[in-house]
C-alpha cells in the first residue's frame, strides 16, 4: 500500500517564451508514493512553482508525462483536467484564495458541491467536520473576509481536504504568515501526514519547514539535484 | 444539482456586486419598457389610420361595370375568323349597373361559411338643390343595420342618431362638409334631383364625418330603399354587394371564385389598397427597428458591466478553477448572470412598458379628422410583449456571450503567480 506511485514526472521540460525562450524545467524525473509528506525546495527562481502548477494539471504547456494515480494525463481535455483537479488534488496556495462572496462553510464544501455525489446535508457535515481539524468550527458562518491571514489558510487546507484527495499540493502555504501562523500550519500538515497518512507535495522555501517532511526534493536550475533524491 | 451550484455561485457575484448589476438590469428595464410603450403606440396609431380606409372598405365588392362588351360581332362572324379584328371607339351598349340576379348572389354568399355579412349598396348621384345652385354630391343607399353592424356606420355618425334612417322614411345622414355648405342642420328638409331628373324630399337626420375631408364634401347616406324610391326601381335594385369576410386575406380567391360563377365585378381588398398595407408595413418596420436599436444599446451596457465584472473577479475564477470547475462551469455562470439581468430587467420592462402604455391611451388627443377618436391609441397586443421579452434575453444572452468566452478561457496560473 505504502509503495503505491500517487503522481509521476517524467522527463517533464518547460520552457517560457518571453522575453527570449529560456527552459525553466530540465528533465525533470521523480515520484511520490501514497502517504509520502514530500517538500520541494531550491532558491526563488528555479522553477519548483512552475513544476507544481504542472503537477496539478493547471499548466499543460509543458514536455514529457504526467501520470496521476498511474493514469497519463499528458494531452488529456481541458474539462477532464478539472474532474481531475476537483476529485483527486487539493490545492492549497500561497495567497489563501478563498471566495470573498461566501462564507467560510460554503467555501469548504464548494470542492464538494462542484463533484456532486453527496447531498448538500451532508457536504455540510464534512466540511464542519475538516473545519474541526482546524479548530475553526466557530468561524463557519463568517465571511471569508473577515478571517485573518492565518485562519484563511486554514480554511483553505481544509478546503483542500473536502474531496478526500489523493495528493495534496500546497505552493509555498506558510511564504505569506508570521511565524506563529506559520507554526500552526506546519502543524496542520503533519499532522495531516501523521493521522490521516495524506500524500502532500509543498513547495517551500522554508529551511526549517522542509527538514519537518519525510523527503526533501532540492532544485536548482529546473533541475532536481540528484544527490538529494 | 450542478446546475444549482453554478446559479448559486452566479448570484453570490451579482450580489456582490449588486450596483453594477442593477445599473445593467435598469438599462434592460428601460430598453424593453421603451420597446413595449413605442411599438403598442405606433401600431396603435397604425391600426387608428388603416381602420380609417379599411374598415370600411368591403373586403370583396362585386359590381357591374359600365363597359363595351368585350365580345363584338365581329369576333363572332365566320368570315374573320382568322383575322385580327381591331374596331376603334367601341361604345358600352345602355347596359344597367345594376347587380342581376342579386337575390341569388345574396343566398350564396350567405351560405359560404368564409363570409362574415353582407351589405348591399346603391350609389346614386345627385344634386342637392341649395337655392339657385346645385351642389353635387352621392348619395349611398345602405342597409343601415348590416352597415352598421360590419363597417361601424354608428362610429362616424357624429350629429344625430343613424337608426333614424331607418326608421324615418326619406331621411338622409348628410355629409358634415355638405351639411355645412347647405347649412343644414337636423330636422332640415332638402331637396335633391337624381341624374334621372326625380326630384325627392330628404330630412336631415344626422351628419357623417369620416375624417377624409373630400369625401365628407359629397357623401351622404339613405337608407336602400330611399334610394331606390329616388331612382324609381323596384326592391330588388342594388348596385353594389359589399362582403365582409372572416379573414380578408381570403377576400382575392373569393372574388375570383365568384367573378367566374356570377359573371360580375368583384374587386377585392388588397387590390384596391395596395398602398395602405405598404404604408403599415413600412410604419411597422421603423418601430421595430427603433426597439431593436434600443435593446442593442443596453446590450452593450450589459457587455461592458460583465467585462468589469471579469476583470474584478479574476481571482474568483483562478480558484474555481484551480478547485475544479472547467471552462465551460466558468462560463456558465457569466451566461448565468447576463441571463438573469435579462430575465429581471426584460420582466419589469414588459410590467413598465404595459404601464406605459395605459398612461399613453390617457392622454387627450381631439382632431377633426378622427370624430371617434378621444385619445391616443394604444395596441396591447401580446405579441409586442412576447418579442420584447424574448429579444431582451437573445440580446442579454449575446451580451454575456463574449465576457463568459473570455471568462471561460482564464488561465488560473496566470493569475496565482501574477500575486
Amino acid at each position: 500500500m505504502k509503495e503505491k506511485v500517487v503522481i509521476e514526472a517524467k522527463g517533464v521540460n518547460k520552457y517560457f517564451y518571453s522575453p527570449v525562450k529560456t527552459q525553466v524545467l530540465n528533465d525533470v524525473t521523480f515520484q511520490v508514493k501514497r502517504g509520502e509528506f514530500v517538500s520541494v525546495m531550491g532558491k526563488s527562481g528555479c522553477g519548483k512553482s512552475t513544476l507544481l502548477y504542472i503537477l496539478s494539471t493547471m499548466d499543460t504547456d509543458y514536455e514529457g508525462q504526467l501520470f496521476l494515480d498511474n493514469e497519463l494525463v499528458t494531452g488529456k481535455h481541458q474539462n477532464f483536467l478539472s474532474q481531475i483537479r476537483n476529485k483527486k488534488i487539493g490545492f492549497v496556495f500561497q495567497f489563501h484564495y478563498l471566495l470573498n462572496e461566501f462564507s467560510v462553510l460554503e467555501n469548504v464544501m464548494i470542492p464538494g458541491l462542484k463533484l456532486n455525489q453527496r447531498s448538500r446535508e451532508e457536504l455540510e457535515h464534512i466540511a464542519m467536520e475538516k473545519l474541526k481539524i482546524f479548530d475553526m468550527q466557530d468561524h463557519a458562518m463568517k465571511k471569508a473576509n473577515q478571517l485573518s491571514g492565518g485562519q484563511k489558510q486554514r480554511v483553505s487546507i481544509a478546503r483542500s481536504l473536502m474531496n478526500d484527495p489523493l495528493i495534496i499540493m500546497g505552493d509555498e502555504p506558510t511564504g505569506n504568515l508570521d511565524k506563529k501562523n506559520s507554526d500552526i500550519v506546519f502543524n496542520i500538515f503533519k499532522e495531516l501526514a501523521q493521522e490521516f497518512h495524506q500524500t502532500m507535495l509543498i513547495v517551500t522555501h522554508d529551511q526549517e519547514f522542509a527538514s519537518g517532511t519525510d523527503r526533501i526534493i532540492n532544485m536548482e536550475d529546473g533541475r532536481i539535484l540528484k544527490s538529494e533524491m | 444539482m450542478k446546475f444549482k451550484l453554478i446559479i448559486e455561485i452566479a448570484f453570490a457575484l451579482m450580489i456582490a456586486r449588486l450596483k453594477q448589476t442593477i445599473v445593467a438590469a435598469t438599462g434592460v428595464v428601460f430598453s424593453i419598457t421603451m420597446f413595449v410603450a413605442l411599438l403598442g403606440f405606433m401600431n396603435g396609431l397604425n391600426q387608428l389610420l388603416d381602420g380609417l380606409i379599411l374598415n370600411r372598405t368591403p373586403h370583396v365588392r362585386f359590381y357591374n361595370e359600365v363597359k363595351p362588351n368585350p365580345n363584338q360581332p365581329i369576333d363572332q362572324a365566320k368570315d374573320f375568323k382568322d383575322f385580327y379584328n381591331i374596331i376603334r371607339s367601341v361604345k358600352p351598349a345602355a347596359s344597367r349597373t345594376s347587380i342581376y340576379n342579386s337575390e341569388a348572389l345574396i343566398k350564396t354568399l350567405e351560405s359560404d361559411k368564409r363570409v362574415l355579412g353582407i351589405s348591399p349598396k346603391i350609389s346614386v348621384q345627385v344634386f342637392f338643390n341649395v337655392g339657385n345652385t346645385d351642389v353635387s354630391g352621392i348619395i349611398d343607399g345602405i342597409d343601415v343595420v348590416e352597415e352598421n353592424r360590419l363597417f361601424a356606420f354608428n362610429d362616424y355618425v357624429i350629429a344625430g342618431n343613424f337608426m333614424d334612417l331607418k326608421n324615418t322614411s326619406n331621411s338622409i345622414i348628410l355629409g358634415k362638409g355638405a351639411a355645412d355648405r347647405m347649412m343644414a342642420s337636423i330636422g332640415d328638409v332638402i331637396q335633391a334631383t337624381t341624374s334621372q331628373g326625380n326630384r325627392v324630399q330628404l330630412k336631415v337626420v344626422g351628419y357623417y364625418q369620416s375624417g377624409l375631408g373630400d369625401l365628407d364634401n359629397v357623401q351622404s347616406y339613405a337608407s336602400i330603399n330611399t334610394a331606390q324610391k329616388m331612382l324609381g326601381e323596384s326592391a330588388s335594385y342594388v348596385t353594389d354587394m359589399q362582403v365582409k369576410l372572416k379573414d380578408f386575406n381570403q377576400a382575392p380567391v373569393l372574388a375570383k371564385e365568384f367573378r367566374e360563377i356570377f359573371d360580375i365585378d368583384a374587386d377585392d381588398i388588397q387590390t384596391v389598397n395596395a398602398q395602405f398595407e405598404t404604408g403599415t408595413q413600412i410604419r411597422t418596420l421603423i418601430s421595430y427597428m427603433v426597439g431593436v436599436t434600443l435593446l442593442i444599446v443596453s446590450g452593450f451596457g450589459i457587455y461592458n458591466i460583465l467585462n468589469m465584472m471579469i476583470y474584478e473577479k479574476m481571482d474568483t475564477i483562478a480558484i474555481l478553477k484551480a478547485i475544479g470547475f472547467s471552462g465551460r462551469d466558468v462560463n456558465n455562470i457569466f451566461i448565468t448572470i447576463a441571463i438573469t439581468i435579462g430575465i429581471v430587467g426584460g420582466s419589469i420592462g414588459l410590467i413598465f412598458g404595459f404601464l406605459a402604455g395605459l398612461g399613453i391611451e390617457k392622454i387627450p388627443f381631439e382632431t377633426e379628422a378622427l370624430p371617434t377618436v378621444k385619445t391616443f391609441p394604444v395596441d396591447f397586443n401580446p405579441k409586442y410583449y412576447i418579442i420584447g421579452g424574448v429579444f431582451s434575453l437573445v440580446t442579454t444572452y449575446f451580451a454575456g456571450f463574449f465576457p463568459a468566452r473570455k471568462a471561460s478561457g482564464v488561465d488560473p496560473v496566470d493569475i496565482i503567480r501574477g500575486k
